[in-house]
């Protein structure tokens, strides 16, 4: 019998508590798989943030920090600074990221930190219970916005990684999605090579997950998949923001 | 024994820092304490360490946080503002069992205040000052000497106890040029033992089965039953600690005192040179200075208050905060009197002797 697909070593045996149908689990399985392939686990240090992923230091099999509410990309300066013979990637969502945590990522992002960012964007705050995120789309209803986003009230979402790519020091940045089995293939890639450039020390990495929370939206999980390609692929665009490696490379 | 050098105090605590074997600071800029991250800018590239002048003071606690997390000796500083940004940092720390030292060289308040010298920060520092059931480890220097001192006895408290020691300083210590004498710097080979003291816990490289750890840092726990543990836990930590770790000088206590004055810091520097002068004139006045603040000297203060002691006078930059710990510990055996200056004014030796001989 051949084994073709089994959980990867970076990730332990505890089963996951998402909800049915999140794509939280898929990107958790893909940073492990990079971490596998990469072989990076015992040079790996994580950090999860304050999110329905709060408790992803009990899924990824190397040391774990938790931190408070947006400062992950500040935890992982100090780790990597202290340890920089190993290696850190952060987990976020957006509020985590874009809300409480701007000043953190901004600026580690800005310093070129040698770190992996891997950014979940789902909209809405999924732990705490579908509240407006500075991703949500405009008109789109949340329990803090339940007239739907007013963005001449409270302004359009952000995009990350457009943000991100203004900096001069971020050295690969990318947003994917996990709609469907084409672009998980995709976001697979992304990731992996987010992980290789963090292995070489090359610089701060940063990856978008255009990412669905049925739970929070209210719909079958499915029939979030086809919304969220309706009305979050036209705003969030996927695709390359910056990779330095091409002109380093590419000549 | 080492030559004494002239220097200000936020430059001494910085030396004495590296000395102990800081090698990752991380703080923002803010008077009266922007000696401290200049010299750490300047120096920590030398010795091989990481200085990161952060985007805050949250940021700043958390990247210690960070950092302690892999069990190296690390630290940020700061003034009264700054200070209270990091409280969330300095909760987290306590739920983590984390070892960090926070440096607070305290100015007026509240708000933006001043730049002076002052002791408002006091209840800030004592009674946690984040959210949650915890406590910090305060020491309160007097001198640039004794700033300087403190840093090593503050990493090593703090490495003991897996907890943030807080060094509570002020404006006047701060900026003020005292002769300092340096305690020897670490060797590479007692940083490295210094570094294995925390495997059991903290991040460091791993190794495949069967020696892979999976090492957390975290202050998380959702089940009420298991957290109750851990706070409790953390309870035996610092009961530990009250019993171990109290710090305080006697000056001129004896059985002829008729008042007894508790005060720290600054305050007390102030309150010994008045306490000189009455001597001169036949009059004989003690002071207990806590210099760990909490844990308070309780016990210490009750003994030094012998029947023959009239008064008791706190003194305090502030508008009396200390004092409610000196009523604490006396119980109300004795009438507690204050005198007190804030915005960051400081009272004179002439100002506390003539409150004294009021009081008399
Ligand atoms: C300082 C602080 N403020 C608020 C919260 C409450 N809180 C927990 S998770 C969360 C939102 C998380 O949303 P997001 O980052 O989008 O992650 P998701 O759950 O959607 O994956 C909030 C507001 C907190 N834990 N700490
Ligand atoms: S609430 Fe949403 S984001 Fe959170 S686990 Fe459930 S589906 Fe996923
Ligand atoms: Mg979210």
């Amino acid at each position: 019998m051949e084994i073709i697909a089994t959980r990867p070593k970076s990730l332990t045996k505890a089963q996951f508590t998402y909800c049915p149908g999140c794509t939280h689990g898929i990107s958790h399985r893909l940073v492990a798989e990079a971490m596998d392939e990469l072989d990076m686990r015992n040079k790996m240090m994580g950090v999860c943030p304050v999110g329905c992923s709060v408790l992803a230091y009990n899924f990824f099999d190397c040391d774990m920090a938790e931190a408070a509410h947006g400062r992950a990309p500040a935890l992982a300066t100090g780790m990597k600074r202290a340890r920089p013979d190993m290696h850190v990637f952060t987990y976020q969502g957006d509020g985590d990221l874009l809300a409480i945590g701007t000043a953190e990522i901004v600026h580690a992002a800005n310093r070129g930190e040698h770190f992996s960012v891997f950014f979940v964007n789902n909209a809405i705050y999924g732990m705490t219970g579908g509240q407006m995120a500075p991703t949500t789309l405009p008109g789109m209803k949340t329990s803090t916005s339940p007239y739907g986003r007013d963005e001449q009230d409270i302004g359009y979402p952000i995009r990350a990684c457009e943000l991100l790519a203004t900096l001069e020091a971020p050295y690969y940045i990318e947003r994917v999605s996990l709609l469907s089995p084409q672009h998980v293939l995709k976001a697979k890639k992304a990731v992996y090579k987010a992980m290789k450039f963090n292995k070489e020390e090359r610089g701060f990495t940063f990856i978008e997950f255009v990412s669905t929370c049925p739970t929070n939206w209210g719909m079958e999980p499915m029939k979030a998949f086809e919304w969220a390609k309706e009305n979050m692929l036209p705003f969030f665009k996927l695709g390359v923001f910056k990779d330095k490696s091409v002109e380093e490379e590419g000549k | 024994m080492a030559e004494k050098v002239l220097m200000k105090g936020n430059e001494a605590i910085a030396e004495a820092a590296l000395r102990a074997g800081c090698r990752l600071y991380f703080a923002y800029p803010i008077t009266p304490q922007s000696e401290l991250i200049e010299y750490m800018s300047k120096m920590m590239p030398k010795v091989g360490g990481t200085f990161v002048q952060s985007e805050s003071e949250i940021a700043a606690i958390n990247m210690v946080y960070g950092a302690s997390g892999c069990g190296k000796r690390v630290m940020t500083s700061s003034s009264s503002p700054g200070i209270s940004l990091k409280q969330e940092g300095i909760s987290y720390i306590a739920g983590a069992s984390l070892p960090a030292v926070i440096v607070n060289v305290v100015r007026g308040g509240p708000g933006l205040g001043d730049i002076q010298p002052a002791q408002g920060d006091y209840f800030q520092a004592t009674r946690g000052g984040g959210h949650g059931d915890y406590r910090t480890i305060v020491l309160a220097p007097s001198t640039v000497q004794e700033f300087a001192d403190m840093a090593p006895l503050a990493f090593d408290l703090a490495d003991k106890y897996r907890i943030a020691v807080l060094i509570l300083s002020d404006g006047l210590i701060g900026q003020m040029m005292e002769p300092v004498e340096f305690q020897p710097a670490k060797t590479d080979e007692e940083l490295e033992e210094l570094g294995r003291q925390h495997e059991s816990w903290c991040m460091y490289p791993n190794e495949d089965e069967p020696n892979h750890h999976h090492h957390i840092i975290n202050s998380l726990e959702l089940d009420p039953h298991v957290l109750s543990d851990l706070v409790l836990n953390l309870e035996k930590k610092y009961n530990e600690i009250e019993k171990n770790e109290i710090r305080f000088e006697e000056y001129n206590i004896s059985p002829d005192n008729e008042i007894v004055c508790v005060a720290y810091g600054t305050a007390a520097r102030i309150t010994k040179s008045a306490i000189d002068e009455l001597k001169k004139e036949g009059k004989s006045i003690g002071l207990i200075r806590p210099i760990t603040l909490w844990p308070f000297p309780t016990e210490e203060i009750k003994k030094a208050v012998h029947n023959n002691v009239k008064k008791v006078l706190t003194l305090e930059l502030s508008l009396g905060q200390m004092i409610e710990d000196v009523r604490l510990a006396l119980e109300g055996k004795v009438p507690v009197e204050f005198i007190g200056r804030v915005g960051g004014l400081v009272f004179s030796p002439e100002e506390v002797k003539a409150k004294i001989e009021e009081i008399l």
